[in-house]
């Protein structure tokens, strides 16, 4: 059954969805029914744009263990990124 | 029973109808070609979305000799695939229950008001369509039967109550107003065997005409052939509790 388990994050970037590459203004994380993966719950991940409608989606379905993976190796990138002084660059992207 | 020397026919089509606070929506109406009289059926959709799986379960209810109507209770979220619209619908923690049951009202009062229609009409629902089958079924009067295949969240704590949901559906038992069919699979973590017992529990209590089958080996959406949650034994064996129970409960 459905957990409604669901967060949202306002993100900016862009994605790659079936009919090319849209902004993306959110991602919607949620621990539910996924449509393709052979689980009855999957960590979902949906980065869309809600303007464009709900085809604007890029979507992602994982498991628990490989979903916190993502999250831990997303936050070392970031960090290595940032010691190293490259951050700054985001600015200019979203100016 | 179909003979091989009978004649067959059902016409499945999109249509439109009114849905809660008269809203226009679309809807897939499956029904056997004839002038009837036929017991009509509301399906209700799971929370994957107005998808394939149910377009077949639409038809397959015509085929048993229904007039059957599955609203497309997303139907304001916008268009799309049925997956991209049900990914929306998913982020959103589902649709509220009171446009559910207005949906729901409006496909029940459609096949009501329809010349090949018996006057019975009962509702069908699985996993978020099966809670919002026990709910209609409490809330809304005018269903002869309803099914529940493995509906969770009938029981739900004080922490589980939001904006949307804002009851427990086990908590309108007394309000039940047609007899219901259950099937649920025991290794089913939502609902879980506890809260079945604790659902029939209050049937119990209450005094409602109701018939629950716990199936072993078998979890959440047991009916579904394309997950792997599918059981072939359990759910040849549970469509055919399905038509038994709708064959008692919508013939005239």
């Amino acid at each position: 059954m459905c957990t409604m388990i669901s967060h949202q994050a306002k993100i900016f970037g862009s994605g790659k969805g079936t009919a090319g590459w849209f902004e993306l203004n959110a991602a919607n994380v949620t621990y539910d029914h996924p449509f393709h993966i052979r689980l009855e719950h999957a960590l979902n991940i949906d980065f869309v744009n809600e303007a464009a409608g709900p085809g604007a989606r890029v979507a992602v379905e994982l498991t628990p263990e490989s979903a916190r993976e993502l999250a831990h190796k997303i936050l070392a990138t970031l960090d290595q990124a940032e010691g190293d002084g490259w951050l700054h660059e985001h600015h200019e992207a979203q100016e | 029973m179909y003979q091989t020397d009978m004649y067959e026919g059902m016409v499945a089509e999109t249509i439109t109808m009114h849905g809660a606070n008269g809203d226009v929506i679309n809807a897939y109406f499956a029904r056997p070609l004839g002038a009837g009289p036929f017991p009509g059926m509301v399906l209700i959709h799971h929370l994957p979305g107005w998808d394939e799986w149910y377009r077949e379960a639409t038809r397959k209810f015509a085929h048993h000799g229904y007039l059957a109507l599955s609203p497309n209770l997303y139907f304001r979220e916008g268009h799309g695939t049925p997956e991209d619209v049900a990914a929306q619908v998913r982020a959103a923690g589902g649709v509220a229950d009171a446009q559910a049951m207005g949906d729901v009202e409006g496909a029940m009062r459609h096949l009501r008001s329809l010349p090949t229609c018996n006057g019975k009409v009962g509702v069908f629902g699985t996993c978020s369509g099966g809670r919002q089958t026990v709910l209609v079924a409490s809330r809304v009067p005018g269903f002869d039967a309803a099914v529940d295949c493995w509906g969770g969240r009938v029981v739900m704590s004080q922490e589980d109550l939001t904006e949307k949901q804002p009851v427990a559906p086990i908590d309108y038992t007394n309000d039940l107003t047609c007899p219901l069919l259950g099937l649920f699979g025991e290794e089913d973590q939502a609902p879980t065997l506890a809260q079945v017992d604790e659902h029939e529990a209050a049937l119990k209590a209450h005094g409602k005409t109701y018939e629950f089958h716990r199936y072993a080996d078998a979890g959440h959406g047991f009916f579904y052939y394309d997950r792997p949650a599918y059981r072939q034994e359990q759910a040849v064996d549970g469509w055919q509790k399905v038509f038994t129970f709708l064959a008692t409960h919508l013939s005239t």
